[in-house]
């Protein structure tokens, strides 16, 4: 590993560490009084949606490919992995806190990249507009099974949850998960992907197997979006197929177009905005879907490619422009 | 042509869409480092053999070896593997991906690090991503383009861009490369740039060649052999000498 590299994840694990000080600070100390669980819920809320608007960026900004069936994998892993925690819980199996929401992302996401792949080999076949179709009617086809099967409470709320997800854990996994990502798209594997949006047959005729990148892409997509569902279902306890609608998955794609596709960071601000912003509004939350469309209509016409574009953060660029180092930092390290 | 068995062949090759036969009867042998022209006049079938020799089509009747393997029913990617990397006609870069990325691209089909490596960057994530970082600088060395490395590829004038898809050909590290109008478009001085490029890397790489070119001054100058397709068929076969004399070759460019 060249040294610059290795300062350079020293110093953004650094910054992880103080963010979460932070955050610490806030919640455990009580600070806020009574609004501090109120505030805490939103934290949460907007972190899970970080991971899954970022894993939706996998493809819409790198693969460049729309998929308008987000929520469906979310609640794939929302309920599958709330079945396999009750299912512990009524078998009498106790287990730290902590093991039981390691199992529930891990089941969450697997079983999501499991449907991801039954779902991806045929999609993606199609791209563009018809692949969008398919996700959409992907995301249904999930809901109607949710609404209908005895397992997952049939059309009424899924409740009776363990209570698992805390916000130190999920913290920890969404950083994990967006690194996971990060190190993806800026690998070999990631290369090929944005290769495969920029030209499919040109990267065809370089040797790339188109058809392999994408699925494994939109497989390893599907993965994050279970997780962030396990850790949803883990959070609220209770869960109804309703939520996971058409809407929530054009809310999710909103929220990656809007922080630019092609830009984790883009993701991460325009998730974390987006999905706190409906509280604060609280007054004003009927115009809620209207101000989102009136946003995405005018970043649509004056910055087409969201607001952050391909732009990445970097928190030792930033350090080193602020301490005016002055060190030319040519494009090679994007960290 | 050479004495040893050919490295590229093409058997009765034709592929017919609906009731129109785009190519007919496509019959060729091209030898180790051999360079032969395939011209035509427009509409002649020329690019569609490329799609048939690259995979992006299927024929429907005959066949194509590669150092004697059956190359039918291959995929694009696969058959890049096997050796045969190809430019297109309306150049088709990885626009928004540097220069260097671009070529970077083609060394992917030999890099082995795993998923798992890439997620949390082992040493053999490094030292692969390092390794295919010189070869991919040096390669670009040999057009002059290093110094445009760290560019996005849609910035670079026409000229390079038509250079940078024929370095990432040839990062694929294939025995046949064929060019699809590398000369069209440029003035004179690039295309004469572009006549150095192609002479080098036959020097360099010992690799056969096969070009589609309208450039009559280009072809007739490096080919050692042509091959004239109208209306999907052969119409003629010899060096450039005996097809400038040719009186069928003649009036299918000119008329009766």
């Amino acid at each position: 590993m060249p040294e610059k590299m290795k300062k350079n994840y020293f110093i953004n694990l650094i910054g992880i560490i103080l963010v979460f000080l932070v955050m610490m600070g806030i919640f455990d100390t009580g600070i806020l009084g009574a609004k501090t669980n109120y505030i805490m819920g939103i934290a949460i809320i907007a972190m899970m949606t970080v991971i899954i608007v970022c894993s939706l960026n996998l493809l819409t900004g790198y693969m460049g490919e729309f998929s308008l069936g987000h929520a469906g994998f979310m609640s794939v892993g929302a309920y599958s992995s709330a079945a396999v925690t009750m299912a512990m819980i009524n078998a009498g199996i106790t287990l730290p806190t902590v093991l039981y929401f390691i199992i529930a992302i891990i089941v969450g996401g697997i079983f999501s990249a499991f449907v991801g792949f039954i779902v991806g080999i045929p999609a993606l076949r199609l791209r563009g507009d018809y692949l969008a179709i398919v996700t959409v009617a992907f995301a249904e086809i999930v809901r109607v099974a949710f609404t209908n099967f005895q397992i997952t409470g049939g059309g009424k709320t899924l409740s009776g949850i363990p209570k698992v997800s805390d916000y130190h854990y999920i913290y920890i996994v969404m950083v994990i998960c967006v690194a996971l990502m990060y190190m993806y798209v800026r690998s070999r594997f990631g290369r090929a992907v944005i290769a495969i949006r920029e030209d499919y047959i040109a990267a065809a005729a370089s040797g790339i197997n188109v058809t392999y990148y994408k699925v494994m892409t939109f497989v390893l997509s599907a993965f994050f979006a279970g997780v962030a569902g396990a850790i949803y279902s883990h959070y609220l306890t209770a869960i109804i197929p309703t939520f996971f609608n058409f809407m929530k998955s054009s809310e999710f794609l909103t929220m990656v177009i809007l922080g630019g596709s092609g830009s984790l960071t883009g993701s991460i601000i325009g998730a974390a905005v987006l999905a706190a912003l409906p509280e604060a509004l609280r007054d004003f939350q009927i115009y809620r879907m209207l101000m989102y469309s009136v946003v995405l209509v005018i970043i649509m016409i004056f910055k087409p490619s969201g607001i952050f574009g391909t732009w990445e953060f970097s928190l030792p660029r930033v350090l080193n422009r602020v301490f005016g180092k002055n060190q030319k930092k040519g494009g090679a390290a994007h960290e | 042509m050479s004495k040893e068995a050919p490295v590229l062949e093409a058997k009765g090759l034709g592929i017919q869409f609906g009731g129109l036969k785009a190519v007919n009867d496509f019959t060729m042998k091209i030898g180790q480092s051999e360079l032969v022209g395939l011209i035509g006049p427009n509409g002649a079938g020329k690019t569609t053999v490329f799609n048939l020799l690259t995979g992006v089509y299927q024929p429907t009747e005959g066949s194509y070896f590669l150092n004697g393997e059956k190359m039918n029913g291959k995929q694009s990617h696969q058959v890049v593997a096997a050796g045969i990397a190809r430019t297109f006609q309306n150049i088709r870069l990885f626009k928004k991906m540097t220069v260097l990325e671009n070529v970077k691209i083609a060394f992917n089909k030999n890099m082995k690090y795993s998923l798992f490596s890439a997620f949390f960057r082992t040493p053999a994530f490094w030292k692969e991503e390092a390794e295919i970082d010189a070869k991919a600088r040096e390669l670009l060395s040999l057009f002059h383009l290093e110094d445009l490395a760290d560019e996005a590829a849609e910035n670079l004038p026409y000229g390079k861009q038509r250079k940078l898809e024929i370095a990432r050909a040839l990062a694929t590290d294939m025995k046949v490369l064929l060019l699809d109008e590398p000369a069209a478009g440029m003035n004179p001085t690039e295309t004469a740039e572009l006549l150095e490029s192609i002479n080098l890397i036959r020097e360099k790489f010992n690799i056969s060649i096969l070009l589609i070119e309208h450039d009559m001054s280009l072809v007739m100058n490096v080919c050692e052999r042509i091959i004239v397709l109208n209306y999907g068929e052969i119409l003629a076969t010899g060096t450039p000498e005996e097809i400038s004399q040719n009186p069928k070759v003649i009036s299918a460019y000119l008329g009766d």
